[in-house]
């Protein structure tokens, strides 16, 4: 007996073999179809089918061994480290967190507005274009976008699958009135912002008195109709051929990204022609919007109106028995949240220069919603986490060209994107069910500020 | 005027807070409250009792505009003499308007916010005045700043009174069931009511809470708040409340001081069971006894 302590009782073994064949068994019947038996089209454009064995042994073998070792090794490991750990006493929360840890939202802010200077430096103008924009503007839209759907879904506790409406309302907004009229960025932002918060507040009247499935299903549609509507009413929004041409902000008026004109940016300051610097431009508006989201955020969570709308996601009934009008509360909410998704949308319009509905489908409004629910829902750090984590994944997949040496040539990582999205959120829903900071840090306090743990606080309803 | 202001007075008496005239309330075929009438006296406890499914929790929801009665008149007189007809106003503006605050016979707090939180959502109205409608609020003018002082001065004074200053910041779904029974009672006087209206405010506590609750419900009438309490806990009823209503199938049955309500027959064959030819003898007997 005594000589088993280190690779683990012998029964553990015997249970290890035992699950590892079963593991075995159960692969065998699973992938038996899938993996075992291939169908393809032969020269005669016939269906036939061919065995595939050996793959299927692989598949098995994995299945078992990794089982194997599993129930026999790394089990009873950790188990052995649990019971180490429970018995010297030490708790696992350590008073001081490091530096970093403390540290984080000042560091990462830095980063930020650091980060242009520092790709500019590393990978040059050429390079830079790519980190710029594809990573850095492309992550701040979803982080404001996520950071805007926050107050509708992580405060109010709504939930919302159309939010990708008032991003396209905000797109148009700007696409159409700078075009038609000619009007420039710095007067349409806050323009589109309004204008999608009254979208926002017209969405709101009808679907107040849905709570649940209803209201999700209801925004769902929402956000479908106004794409629809962008779709066929050609006359304004030009169909599916989108907008094109618009307008390019101006550095507040006072220098013109467009070549050709007088006021040019870049020939004010004597520097070389490249589209790098109005990204690098572009990079700090949206990394402002995306702070006056937080900034305001943060403020309302502390009137009494932000209060109103995190104590609607945990007991409506409560709150209308204390006197809170939860009708205007809540449009109060869908209008702030929809405001954000309108400025978000214009400044997408500018940087893209070209608007389309094949922009503002359902699947945005989702990837929008799994960055807030993976980020933790309130939580504006945790979002952000979720929100790099998720579009700067997808631009990073792209990178992955050492992907086809281990899949052969024919492999395009893109196309396991939405793949590999799914198995990252099951997994940090397995291991984290409340998001990356599930918990909630209070609004006011007497002696200290305690944050709440994730399992008090709800969902909503609604 | 308002909707449900009313400046006639209509018979309603000084020191009468809350008068109940011919309440009915039909869900279907179910006839639950059936021309109900009972009066709540200002700075008096009024205890609804009953046995379950007499509608104690219905007629409840009527007042504090939960439900929309089918018929009757809820006649609310605050103490500046303005009065309000509660069927009229909306399920919100009972407590903003009216003054009244309830609990729920389920705990309904808010158990994601802190206590404190908790506390502060209450004065939700009050605190929204002062920020102008958080316009004003996010330019941070002092006045503003005063209002959320002396928002969490209040909120402390009834910490202090729940017995909760120790676990002010704790999330209120942390909190111990009778500590969260107070807590729910300290939250809707949170929002100034001039009627608090508690849903078996003892159920489930052990005599120990029990003790604290009377006392703080005692110390709330002594600030001149009036309480209207559904209980099912005797010794509760009869040892704090002033008056108490008994209802059965809807219906009034008996009506007076404790001590009244506790030898009415009426009350005891509702309670005890009695057979139905039975009651009429034990009326018959009574009706000598200046029983109505």
């Amino acid at each position: 007996m005594t000589a088993s302590t280190e690779t683990g009782h012998p029964n553990v073994l015997a249970k290890a073999v035992r699950e590892g064949l079963f593991a075995g068994v159960i692969a065998f019947f699973m992938f038996l179809l899938f993996v075992g038996i291939e169908t393809y089209q032969d020269i005669n454009n016939t269906l036939v089918w061919r065995t595939r064995w050996g793959l299927l042994a692989v598949f098995v073998a994995v299945a078992a061994v990794g089982r194997f070792l599993t129930v026999g090794f790394i089990k009873p490991h950790i188990d052995r480290r649990k019971l180490a750990k429970a018995k010297s006493g030490v708790l696992e929360i350590s008073e001081n967190k490091s530096f970093f840890h403390r540290h984080f939202l000042k560091i990462a802010l830095i980063f930020l507005v650091l980060y242009p200077f520092l790709s500019l430096m590393i990978v040059g103008k050429q390079g830079s274009l790519k980190y710029v924009d594809n990573f850095g503007i492309q992550i701040l839209i979803y982080v404001m976008l996520a950071w805007g759907l926050n107050i509708v879904v992580g405060l109010a506790g709504l939930l919302d699958l159309g939010y990708v409406a008032f991003y396209a309302v905000g797109a148009y907004s700007y696409a159409l009135l700078s075009s038609y009229f000619g009007f420039s960025f710095w007067l349409l932002l806050p323009m589109s912002g309004i204008l999608a918060a009254l979208w926002g507040i017209i969405l709101g009247f009808p679907v107040l008195r849905l709570r649940g499935d209803y209201l999700a299903i209801v925004t769902l549609a929402f956000g479908e109709i106004i794409r629809l509507v962008l779709i066929n009413w050609t006359d304004v929004t030009k169909g599916t051929f989108g907008i094109s041409g618009i307008a390019k902000a101006s550095f507040f008026g006072i220098w013109s990204f467009d070549t050709g004109t007088t006021n040019n940016f870049v020939k004010a300051w004597g520097l070389s022609a490249s589209s790098v610097y109005y990204k690098v431009f572009l990079f700090y508006v949206i990394l402002a919007l995306c702070m006056l989201t937080a900034y305001v955020t943060i403020r309302l969570r502390r009137m009494p109106i932000g209060r109103a709308w995190e104590a609607l996601r945990e007991d409506e009934i409560a709150c209308r028995s204390l006197g809170i009008n939860t009708v205007t509360t809540k449009l109060t909410a869908f209008a702030t949240g929809a405001m954000f998704g309108g400025f978000a949308g214009a400044f997408f319009a500018t940087r893209q220069g070209f608007v389309s509905p094949e922009s503002f489908v359902f699947l945005e409004s989702a990837v929008i919603l799994a960055i807030v629910v993976l980020g933790g829902m309130g939580s504006l750090t945790g979002i952000a986490i979720a929100a790099v984590v998720m579009v700067g994944g997808t631009e990073v997949l792209r990178e992955m060209a050492f992907l086809k040496v281990v899949f052969g040539p024919d492999f395009t990582p893109e196309l396991y994107r939405m793949l590999l999205f799914g198995l990252a959120m099951i997994i940090v829903m397995l291991f984290k069910p409340r998001g990356f900071v599930g918990s909630r840090e209070p609004t006011a306090f007497l002696k200290e500020r305690k944050a709440v743990s994730g399992s008090f606080t709800k969902e909503g309803h609604g | 005027m308002a909707p449900g202001t009313t400046t006639m007075t209509n018979g309603i008496n000084g020191d009468t807070i809350l008068k109940v005239e011919h309440l009915s309330m039909k869900f279907g075929g179910l006839m639950a409250i059936n021309d109900l009438s009972l009066e709540a006296r200002r700075g008096e406890i009024t205890a609804l009792i009953g046995p379950n499914g007499a509608g104690k929790t219905t007629v409840f929801n009527c007042i504090t505009g939960f439900y929309k009665p089918t018929m009757g008149m809820l006649t609310l007189q605050r103490r500046d003499g303005k009065e309000y007809l509660l069927e009229r106003l909306r399920d919100f503006e009972i407590p903003k308007l009216a003054g009244v605050a309830r609990t729920f016979q389920n705990i309904r707090l808010f158990s994601g916010l802190t206590v404190l939180e908790n506390l502060l959502v209450a004065q939700h109205n009050a605190l929204m005045k002062a920020s102008g409608y958080t316009i004003l609020g996010l330019l941070g003018l002092p006045a503003y700043r005063r209002a959320v002082d002396a928002s969490i001065e209040k909120a402390k004074y009834w910490l202090d009174k729940a017995d909760l200053t120790d676990r002010a910041d704790d999330p209120a779904g942390d909190l111990p069931y009778g500590a969260q029974r107070r807590l729910e009672i300290a939250r809707a006087m949170c929002t100034n009511p001039e009627l608090l209206c508690l849903d078996e405010p003892a159920a489930g506590l052990n005599p120990r809470e029990s003790a604290a609750l009377n006392t703080l419900l005692h110390q709330i009438r002594d600030e001149g708040v009036s309480i209207l309490l559904i209980e099912h806990d005797m010794s509760v009823v009869m040892e704090i409340s002033d008056h108490v209503v008994v209802l059965e199938y809807g219906q009034k049955i008996s009506d007076g001081s404790p001590d009244h309500v506790k030898n009415d027959p009426r009350v005891i064959a509702a309670y005890l069971g009695v057979e139905d030819d039975e009651v009429e003898e034990v009326i018959a007997e009574e009706l000598d006894g200046g029983q109505r």
